[in-house]
């Protein structure tokens, strides 16, 4: 914790997986919510052409030609996706597994080039795919939050129209937006995000990035403007706390770091959030079996007790009112239920209302006709 | 049998054997968990080879295999909560085991040597130098045994499981009803796409795999709506995908495995654009006859309806068809070209006269 204050190469790092996890988480909810999680996946993959090309113009000087090569290759890869759904019947995502794959053949041939000029031993394969988070300076976060910061304001800016969009794409063609255009929009949005990420995070991890976090804010909240904030802030938060993880355990690769972390809030989300996790449903479940519980039989007692009108406590065996139900296991359960609840009791070799079960059961009849 | 023909036989070997599985993918709209089995298969592959210290041991691929299913397995139980939809599930849990393999791999990097380009690029040119060998006699390439065991495996199973793969892929409700078991059949698919991605990185490692198991089926697609042509037509593109790549790559001195992805999706823009019924340029054609059918039936009514009247002589001529009855010059071209070239009407000068082939066709229309 002391070195996050002291030692400067980690503060740029966890700066930088900062700024890239809000940017990411916020523009990733959106893709999430459209149920496009894995064109994060295509686009960065499809990026390496355009990564390399760069490379090649500039010599790998400047970060922001790398950002603008990765951006415009990953997009005209999202461009051929669009076009063969649009014009063939292969389905999104064959075409999307597609376009991944087949650019990033062409990249890496273009890089088996690049290796052969002496220029470009040292820039690896492995770096583009893993990232190099380590190697950051302050000048790439400066890019990082630059271009976040503009794709942050484009989602502002359209904030409506897109948030139509993710919910009742048939809605907004109906109000006249430009559909086609916004999804375009957001496509973009989504290639920016993962082109300032590839360089520190790599390809796979960088994909991760975009799902994590809105599937972690997706679980704590219904509303779409309280999920982006709260997908910004995970991503934030993983980022930071997967560069200090690493600085601690040596030789622990910072992106697989952040991605671990971002993981691990997903898991957490998914057990303790209130209202969607798993274990409020599980509680809920059994507060249902609670209050529910045993009514099917307290309605069966009250039909025996109906043929009794002379003496409606009259008992009846257990054997009774296993013939009555589809679930004869169940009864004896029920029972126990009802008389833990005062609504039945044993009486002899039987069982009988209570005259709150006698009452119960009549509010229940009353309602049921 | 030289080491260049040895390389290609690997490959088209390879190609099949990816392309088969991968039909099943591509119809089953599943196509990027290929993409999300090849990358999570990476610490199995790691933590296989921590034990072996070999790349080549069998146990490798029943490693990964198994770290494929288990992929699928948690990519299915994530969506099964409700809480996350299937293809957040898949982004989920492969990157997730992904960077576990990367962990597992940084944190060993002192004590074993695995070279990571390797596994994920994988180097057929390397192909002919590992070789099987039994009492003393040459058996060919390892790589060729491995994957042709795991395509002769894959047509076995392929015989076995057609009709029911065939059901459930078409109409899962169907095959549920019958008592296909269409989970079980969903998982022992997915354990055999394990297998083929394990067999296949190392030929060309593991994102390219991606390439031969989804581009050859989409191209097949395109060419046939049976089934049984798909499958083998998947194959067919798959091997010539591999052939092509491997000439590409010693035209141009580069990588195979790219070279090979590479013709996987060019074969795919040629089907797309050239295949007999779906393709872009037979699906313009068949748009162009049916614009020109349309002007020339029109221009037949139009005619029908005036012939024999008092104002034939004045409405049944081509000028009069821009002139007063206001279609688009280009239309009334189109139109009257059309129909004197079907035979429906015959141009004198600029009046027009109907056939009998024509009366009929116009009648027809106006009826239908």
């Amino acid at each position: 914790m002391e070195a996050l204050l002291t030692d400067y190469t980690l503060r740029t790092v966890a700066l930088g997986a900062a700024v890239l996890g809000a940017t990411a988480g916020a523009l990733g909810t959106f893709a999430v919510l459209r149920g496009q999680s894995l064109v994060g996946d295509a686009v960065s993959h499809a990026a390496l052409p355009g990564v390399v090309l760069a490379f090649l113009v500039t010599g790998g000087t400047h970060p922001l030609a790398l950002v603008v090569g990765a951006a415009l290759a990953g997009w005209a890869g999202m461009a051929a996706v669009g076009a063969v759904t649009r014009h063939s019947r292969i389905p999104f995502d064959a075409a999307l597994a597609m376009a991944l794959a087949v650019f990033f053949g062409i990249g890496l041939m273009l890089l088996v080039g690049v290796q052969r000029r002496p220029e470009g031993a040292q820039s690896g394969l492995a770096t583009f795919l893993f990232g190099q988070a380590a190697a950051m300076l302050t000048r790439d976060v400066a890019v990082m939050a630059g271009v976040g910061a503009l794709a942050l304001a484009a989602l502002a800016a359209f904030w409506k129209e897109l948030v139509l969009l993710a919910f009742d794409p048939g809605a907004a063609a109906a109000l006249g937006l430009p559909v086609r255009r916004l999804d375009l929009l957001l496509t973009t949005l989504v290639v920016v995000a993962v082109a300032i990420g590839l360089q520190t995070v790599g390809v796979v991890l960088m994909s991760a990035l975009l799902v994590a976090p809105a599937a972690a804010a997706r679980q704590w909240t219904d509303r779409v403007g309280a999920m982006t904030l709260l997908a910004a802030a995970v991503g934030a938060g993983s980022g930071v706390a997967g560069t200090v993880w690493s600085a601690l355990v040596p030789r622990l690769p910072t992106g697989p770091a952040v991605v671990l972390v971002a993981t691990a809030v997903v898991g957490v989300s998914l057990l303790v959030a209130p209202g969607r996790g798993l274990l409020a449903g599980a509680l809920r479940a059994r507060r249902a079996r609670a209050t529910l519980g045993g009514m099917g039989t307290l309605q069966d007692l009250f039909t025996l007790a109906e043929a009794h009108p002379e003496n409606p406590h009259h008992a009846h065996p257990e054997a009774v009112l296993r013939t009555m139900t589809l679930r004869p296991d169940g009864v004896a359960p029920d029972l126990a239920a009802l008389a833990a609840r005062g609504l039945a009791e044993r009486a002899g070799d039987g069982w009988r209302l209570t005259a709150d079960g006698l009452r119960r059961a009549r509010e229940m009849a009353r309602v049921g006709t | 049998m030289s080491p260049s023909a040895e390389i290609q036989l690997v490959a088209v070997v390879t190609a099949a054997a990816c392309a088969l599985p991968g039909a099943f993918l591509v119809l089953r709209r599943v196509a990027m968990l290929s993409d999300a089995i090849s990358h999570a298969i990476l610490p199995g592959i790691v933590v296989a080879f921590f034990w072996t210290r070999d790349l080549s041991s069998p146990w490798l691929v029943l490693a990964a295999s198994a770290t494929g299913v288990l992929t699928v397995a948690l990519i299915e139980a994530l969506r099964r909560t409700g809480r996350v939809k299937e293809d957040a599930a898949v982004g989920l849990v492969f990157p997730a085991l992904f960077a576990l393999g990367v962990v597992l791999v940084s944190r060993a990097a002192g004590d074993v040597h695995l070279d990571v380009d390797a596994v994920l690029l994988g180097e057929l040119a390397f192909a002919p130098f590992d070789r099987v060998t039994w009492g003393g006699a040459d058996l060919g390439p390892t790589a060729l045994w491995t994957m042709g065991g795991i395509l002769l495996a894959e047509l076995a199973l392929l015989a076995a499981f057609y009709k029911e793969l065939q059901a459930s892929t078409f109409d899962p409700a169907l095959a549920a009803a019958l008592g296909l078991a269409p989970a079980a059949l969903h998982y022992g698919l997915m354990g055999v796409v394990s297998v083929a991605a394990v067999g296949a990185f190392d030929a060309v490692g593991s994102i390219l795999v991606v390439a031969l198991m989804v581009a050859p089926p989409a191209t097949a697609w395109l060419l046939t709506d049976r089934l049984p042509r798909m499958l083998a037509l998947s194959v067919a593109v798959g091997a010539a995908s591999a052939l092509a790549g491997y000439a590409f790559a010693r035209w141009l001195d580069t990588t195979l495995a790219g070279a090979m992805a590479v013709a996987a999706g060019l074969a795919f823009a040629l089907a797309w654009a050239f295949a007999p019924e779906r393709g872009l340029a037979a699906v313009a054609r068949r748009r162009a006859g049916q614009r020109r059918t349309f002007a020339a039936t029109l221009l037949a009514v139009h005619l029908l309806q005036h012939e024999g009247h008092a104002d034939a002589d004045r409405e049944c001529r081509a000028s009069h068809l821009t002139e007063h009855v206001g279609w688009e010059a280009a239309f009334a071209r189109r139109a009257v070209e059309a129909a004197v070239g079907a035979g429906w009407v015959r141009a004198d000068g600029d009046r027009l006269y109907l056939t009998d082939a024509g009366r009929a066709t116009a009648a027809a229309a106006v009826v239908a």
